[in-house]
């Protein structure tokens, strides 16, 4: 009548180990958050915000709902694994308590069945049914593992092409995880053959068992011990592998919900993404350099690996470099980390070296223009490149008599994103304190660009306390309010979500509203968050004119498939890429309107 | 006698056409367009010597009035198949085919369209105009603003559409370097207040004379240059054109403002080259017609009873064509 047996030792020093890890790692990256990530903690901590974290940890931590929105049957196999195992922990410390009413040691709820005979429990009310419980969890969590061994096979029916490449730390970590739960059901078998206790699994297997001869003690000690060995190992390597996503993913979206994000350095936050990810691989399907150009070893799984391997610093350029930052990456993320934002602290990083930090002075002759009543209009640079979109631009704000100030009509001056997505902070921390000045002098009302990098710069890095909107949402308000009216031509288009106004910045309503209004707005396959990057996006410097132009193929192709007259788009950049391949006209939206206008 | 096909009466075409009727031949000459020699309709002079180019249009279509060329204007074709062993059928866009057992391609170039570098504002500034529109005003004598206006300066901008690797052409057009030399002399002759500037990449002055008139235009009309391309052009409320670019000599950016921006356009397929070269199976680079090779069988292609001649196959001046033309009245006499 021993509640002790050796075969539970590997376990213990598993959890203890684990235990202890993960403890010393939390607290160094809880002390490594920065002064503003650690002021909001304390803003918020005791607010309710609490609910949604814990909502959201079980939603994804355990259901995986997101992934689930992708493919069922990965959702399932995730489920299965994450949720069926939480149970099975759960019920059993229930089933545990229950058995041992005046308490037990902790291994008893893992190793029930074989205390079941050795340490006699009380005879509690549905202790049959506990026992089909479990072995109902634990068929279920099989199922899982067994798609998962399917899925290294074959993929594709899971909805994903292509999947991660591990590392020898991860592949040791999950052959023991895939270990665990066979050698459970074995050993529950093997008792059972001997005792004839479990549920209606390892009961018949049991039986099974017995026939052929297996009912063998010493059979049955080597196969609890091998149980217990293959979570101890899963354990030990837990903290070091990508499975450390267990734990922290609660601990991250617990934060998020806090309100933390992101700042433009490594802090304990990152840290927290970078262990968040579980390296499934979601990443690299949807990804245009893989797409297009075979490119498989830079997306963001591979680049947090890299990070986390402390790869990067002596390999810089290639991972961190080389990305469109087109933020396919980080809709489809089933974990929601800011992979794009990531990836700038290390360009940051890397070119803190050539960070010029002079040349500023001709900032000095640039002036604002009062424009109290006014709207600021800043087309941007690109927008410089496609007069086209300002000239609209100025007719739609004649047309309902809005008087505006075009603020870089002539003084040109960068709105500071490409700079910083590139790493240069320094310089576009100097652009956007002019900006910032010039627009907050003017005394303007509203600010209105033309270029969604400008907008999401305006929008996100900038603190403006004026409004900030893109032309198509100053559009949409416009028609809505009844100031613009147009006419609907007959005219069949098919709309490109720029990355940076769609994904960055989440207008995706906007621009269809204005042309739904105006021509007949054509569904494409690949739209909203799917949307394909033109490729001339500002955000890679490594890709050669060649290979952006594949990437710019797709996407068009993607836009002609439903046969439209007409390409429209919202981005000075995707117009320039698109006009390039020259077989159909392409128009900003802005162009479309302009042409359309029937005010008075 | 074997019966000829030349598609396409350019300058090449007809030159092709009347050696071979000349030889005795019966050629039909197909046009797309409602008269001959489109292409160079409008122009004002020929460089290097100034010749009218209305004399050559006129020397031209003499060289046409010979009861060999059957002309079949406003007859644009579009197929081109190999029919049994020695004939060529061809159709046109409204169906109708022809048959002939030699075919000669002088489909010829189409201009760059400056839409393309919207950066440039052609067809958004009124002040921006392309080098044909230039000849153009040139030729009648009639250079003036978009307020109508004599201009006060011209800026004159190389390689739009040619060298320029983000509309997809890599290569010279050829011409528009010592057009763009031609066009600025005649201008200061026509309007001698005016300044002309000329911005380049490098100035490609191949031919016999070239150079000298690019010496003439500095020494004794004025003209300037600057070495550097320009990245945009912008409205004025006065109606006029400011450009942004780099004098890469200097190594300084500069503005400028300007009556007239004139864009020197680079030479792309024309239409019927890109689809016919298809057709055939002869596709060479840039949708242009290929060739055997560019030295001793320039007028040949892969296809026995298939010819090409002139613009079709490269960017040429007119002279190069003419001649090419003749070469390939050559090739076709002589065939084995």
């Amino acid at each position: 009548m021993s509640k002790f047996s050796i075969f539970i030792i590997p376990f213990c020093i598993g959890v203890l180990f684990l235990l202890v890890i993960s403890v010393w790692k939390y607290w160094r990256w809880i002390k490594g958050f920065d002064k503003l990530q650690r002021a909001i903690i304390r803003k918020n901590i005791f607010t309710w915000r609490f609910l949604p974290a814990i909502w959201e940890a079980f939603r994804e931590g355990l259901l995986h709902w997101r992934i689930t929105k992708k493919n069922l049957l990965l959702g399932y196999m995730h489920r299965s694994l994450a949720f069926g195992w939480f149970l099975l922990i759960v019920v059993g410390a229930v089933q545990a308590s229950l058995g041992y009413p005046d308490g037990h040691p902790l291994w008893i709820a893992i190793f029930y069945n074989y205390f079941e005979i050795e340490a006699s429990p009380v005879d509690f009310r549905h202790a049959v049914f506990f026992a089909n419980l479990m072995d109902g969890l634990l068929l279920y969590v099989l199922s899982g593992l067994f798609l998962a061994m399917f899925k290294k096979v074959w993929s594709r029916p899971l909805g994903m092409k292509r999947t991660t490449r591990h590392t020898l730390t991860d592949r040791v970590a999950k052959l023991s995880l895939w270990c665990i739960f066979p050698f459970r059901l074995l050993s529950e078998a093997v008792t059972s053959a001997i005792h004839g206790n479990g549920g209606f699994l390892v009961k018949w297997l049991g039986g099974v068992f017995e026939s052929i001869g297996l009912a063998d003690p010493a059979l049955e000690y080597t196969c609890w011990m091998l149980y217990s060995i293959a979570l101890g190992t899963f354990f030990c390597i837990m903290p070091f592998s990508r499975y450390m996503h267990i734990f922290t993913e609660v601990f991250l979206i617990y934060f998020r919900q806090l309100g933390v994000h992101d700042s433009d350095k490594k802090t304990g936050y990152t840290m927290f993404e970078l262990s968040a990810c579980s390296r499934c691989g979601i990443c690299i399907d949807g990804c245009p350099l893989n797409r297009q150009l075979a490119i498989t070893n830079v997306q963001g799984v591979y680049m947090l690996q890299s990070i986390r391997n402390l790869e990067l610093q002596r390999n810089a350029e290639p991972i961190a470099e080389n990305c469109l930052m087109c933020d396919r990456c980080v809709a489809d993320c089933p974990v929601n980390l800011d992979l794009s934002i990531i990836r700038r602290q290390v360009r940051i990083k890397n070119k803190v070296a050539i960070d010029n930090k002079g040349g500023y002075e001709y900032l000095r002759n640039i002036h604002p223009f009062n424009s109290i009543g006014r709207v600021a209009y800043f087309g941007g640079c690109m927008s410089h490149l496609t007069p086209g979109i300002t000239r609209s631009m100025e007719a739609i704000f004649n047309a309902v008599g809005q008087k505006y100030w075009f603020m870089d009509k002539d003084e040109t001056i960068c709105c500071g994103r490409p700079l910083l997505q590139q790493g240069f902070e320094h310089q576009a921390f100097e652009l956007r304190r002019k900006n910032t000045e010039m627009i907050v002098n003017s005394k303007a009302t509203m600010l209105i660009t033309s270029c969604p990098i400008c907008y999401q710069s305006f929008k996100k890095e900038y603190k403006l306390s004026i409004p900030v909107m893109h032309h198509t949402e100053y559009i949409n308000m416009l028609i809505s309010n009844g100031q613009l009216k147009l006419r609907k031509d007959d005219r069949k288009v098919t709309y490109h979500d720029p990355c940076e106004l769609g994904r960055g910045c989440g207008i995706y309503d906007e621009p269809r509203n204005v042309l739904s209004a105006t021509t007949t707005l054509l569904k494409t396959k690949e739209e909203r968050e799917k949307s394909l990057c033109c490729g001339f996006n500002l955000g890679n410097p490594l890709l050669d004119i060649e290979q952006q132009t594949k990437i710019r193929d797709a996407a068009r192709d993607n836009l002609l498939a439903p046969n439209p007259d007409t390409i429209v788009t919202a981005c000075p950049m995707c117009k320039k890429a698109f006009t390039r391949a020259e077989d159909i006209p392409v128009k900003d939206i802005a162009e479309i309107v302009a042409g359309n206008i029937i005010n008075p | 006698m074997k019966s000829i096909s030349i598609i396409g009466a350019g300058p090449s075409g007809i030159e092709a056409a009347s050696v071979l009727a000349r030889l005795g031949y019966t050629v039909t000459l197909f046009e797309k367009s409602s008269s001959p020699l489109k292409n160079i309709a409008d122009k004002a002079f020929l460089f290097p010597n100034f010749a009218a180019a209305g004399d050559i249009v006129e020397l031209m279509n003499k060289k046409l009035l010979n009861s060999n060329i059957v002309q079949r204007l406003d007859t644009d074709i579009v197929g081109l198949v190999r029919e049994g062993d020695s004939g060529w059928k061809l159709t046109d866009a409204k169906g109708a085919s022809y048959y002939s057992d030699l075919v000669l391609l002088a489909t010829g170039y189409t201009p760059f369209d400056a839409h393309r570098k919207e950066e440039l504002g052609y067809g958004i500034y009124e002040g921006v105009v392309t080098s044909l529109e230039m000849e153009k005003m040139i030729r009648y004598d009639n250079i003036v603003t978009s307020l109508g206006e004599k201009p006060r300066r011209v800026v004159f901008l190389q390689c739009v559409g040619s060298r320029d690797e983000k509309s997809g052409n890599h290569y010279c057009s050829k011409l528009c370097c010592v057009t763009a030399v031609k066009q600025a002399i005649e201008l200061k002759k026509q309007v001698p207040d005016a300044e002309a500037y000329i911005f380049y990449m490098d100035l490609r002055m191949w031919g016999q004379h070239f150079e000298e008139l690019y010496r003439q235009s500095q020494q004794d009309y004025g003209v300037r240059y600057i070495r550097g391309r320009i990245s945009e052009a912008s409205g004025t409320f006065d109606g006029r054109v400011q450009i942004k670019a780099e004098d890469t000599l200097m190594g300084l950016p500069l503005k400028m403002t300007t009556d007239l921006l004139v864009l020197m356009v680079g030479m792309e397929a024309s239409e019927g080259t890109r689809c016919l070269a298809k057709a055939a199976g002869i596709c060479g680079d840039y949708g242009f017609a290929q060739s055997v090779d560019p030295h001793i069988n320039d007028c040949c292609t892969l296809h026995d009873g298939l010819f090409v001649c002139g613009s079709c196959k490269r960017p040429m001046t007119i002279n190069d064509v003419i001649n090419d033309g003749r070469a390939a009245a050559v090739a076709i006499a002589s065939r084995q």
